[in-house]
């Protein structure tokens, strides 16, 4: 498993939107049980996908900007940015098998 | 992958996690599937009165996380997979995502999950108004006006819940009466946050970026009428996701698995508890017990084979 990194209000244009590589940002919040249960599963693809897509955590509590003008109403929600646009939103605890096939499909240009 | 296993339990909610705590005590070389998280549904619960042992109740995501903690304690080792199917030739094999897992026996535990309202926008408009987790969702539509569909123990705790963030919260329900617990329904009745709209449907969710409006329909009166809300909370119920399932078992017409007193489904070694179960009372209290006597029974036959 591998840590994503922290992504907060600052250093969210450096960090993901002038990625060289596909960004997975997952907006999360402490006191959310799906957000937590879907964390070990991000955990395992950012270990698979190292060097390919770029994973990070946005906690939504402490950082409201970036969630407003992503327009985030609802947590866990995954955003998938490709060239420092969201490409892919995914909403709610879903299978890392789906994550995965998002993350295969903005890859191969599919998606 | 192809791994052997004595016994395979699919689901991390409470009745697989009781199965894999009592089949890891007795040693039984196990695993747990889970598609997506450990906990299940009960994590989205704000608070659960009614599981022994907690007086002052317990908070479903605490309780979810300590289920789950002691189910592992004993070296159950878990997968994040979807499984996509069971065939049966010498051993059962579990088809998954991610491969291919054999074992003796099998415990379906997945659940259920929450039926969607199938009315247009309400995908269009998810995770832009529309939620199925008030928990999760709640702290967004502060100082606004939501609607929560739906009447049974789900869509009230919902609507308690929210009123901590919305200036009103507009219950609609299909029928005139609620079917929650009436415990939870005198709470409901007295709080001055919440409006009742009854014997109405959703029949469309609008909005530019996010919902704005819910249309529905009245029943009786097939009267059409409006209300402007930011959110939409959906609690209209769970439905198994068995499909997958209805080759090799018969299910009941709702998609459930039909079992007997020792969570015996019609197939010898394949097993169902808790939620997914035909005629389960959907509760963490009775998932616990069902995941433990499916444990107990699959451990009787795996002895016997």
């Amino acid at each position: 498993m591998t840590q994503p990194l922290k992504v907060d209000d600052q250093n969210f244009k450096g960090v993901v939107i002038e990625a060289k590589t596909p960004f997975l940002v997952d907006f999360w919040a402490p006191w959310c049980a799906p957000c937590r249960a879907i964390a070990p599963a991000v955990e395992e693809l950012a270990g698979e996908y190292a060097g390919q897509v770029g994973f990070g955590k946005v906690n939504v509590d402490e950082n409201p900007k970036v969630a407003t003008e992503y327009g985030v109403r609802s947590i866990p929600t995954l955003l998938l940015f490709k060239d420092g646009k969201p490409v892919k939103q995914i909403v709610g605890l879903r299978p890392k098998a789906e994550l995965k096939k998002h993350l295969d499909d903005v890859l191969t240009g599919k998606g | 992958m192809n791994e052997t296993y004595q016994l395979i339990i699919i689901g991390g909610g409470p009745a697989g996690l009781s199965a894999g705590l009592y089949a890891s005590r007795s040693k039984l070389d196990t695993l747990l599937i889970e598609k997506a998280g450990l906990g299940g549904q009960i994590l989205n619960a704000e608070m659960v009165e009614n599981y022994p042992g907690f007086p002052q109740g317990i908070s479903g995501s605490e309780l979810g996380a300590l289920i789950a903690q002691q189910a592992t304690k004993y070296g159950l080792p878990t997968a994040f997979a979807e499984v996509q199917g069971i065939e049966i030739k010498d051993e059962k094999i579990v088809i998954t995502s991610e491969g291919q897992y054999r074992a003796k026996a099998v415990i379906i535990a997945a659940g259920s999950e929450h039926s969607k309202l199938g009315v247009p926008g309400e995908e269009e408009f998810l995770g832009r108004g529309v939620s199925y987790c008030a928990m999760c969702d709640g702290a967004f539509f502060r100082d606004q006006v939501i609607a929560v569909v739906g009447g049974g123990n789900v869509a009230i705790n919902d609507a308690l819940f929210l009123t901590r963030f919305a200036t009103k919260v507009m219950v609609i329900h299909r029928r005139d009466q609620l079917r929650a617990t009436k415990v939870l329904q005198d709470r409901a009745f007295a709080n001055p946050k919440i409006e009742f709209v009854w014997d109405s449907v959703v029949n469309s969710i609008t909005g530019d970026k996010q919902v704005r409006e819910v249309k529905l329909r009245n029943v009786k009166t097939g009267k059409g009428s409006s209300v402007e809300v930011s959110g939409v909370f959906v609690a209209v119920g769970l439905r198994p996701n068995t499909d997958y399932l209805r080759n090799l078992l018969t299910l009941d017409e709702v998609g459930f698995i039909p079992v007997n007193g020792q969570m015996e489904t019609e197939v010898p070694g394949i097993y169902a508890a808790g939620d997914i179960r035909a005629g389960s009372i959907r509760q963490v209290v009775s998932a616990a017990g069902d995941g433990a006597t499916a444990a107990i029974t699959a451990e009787r036959f795996i002895s016997s084979v």
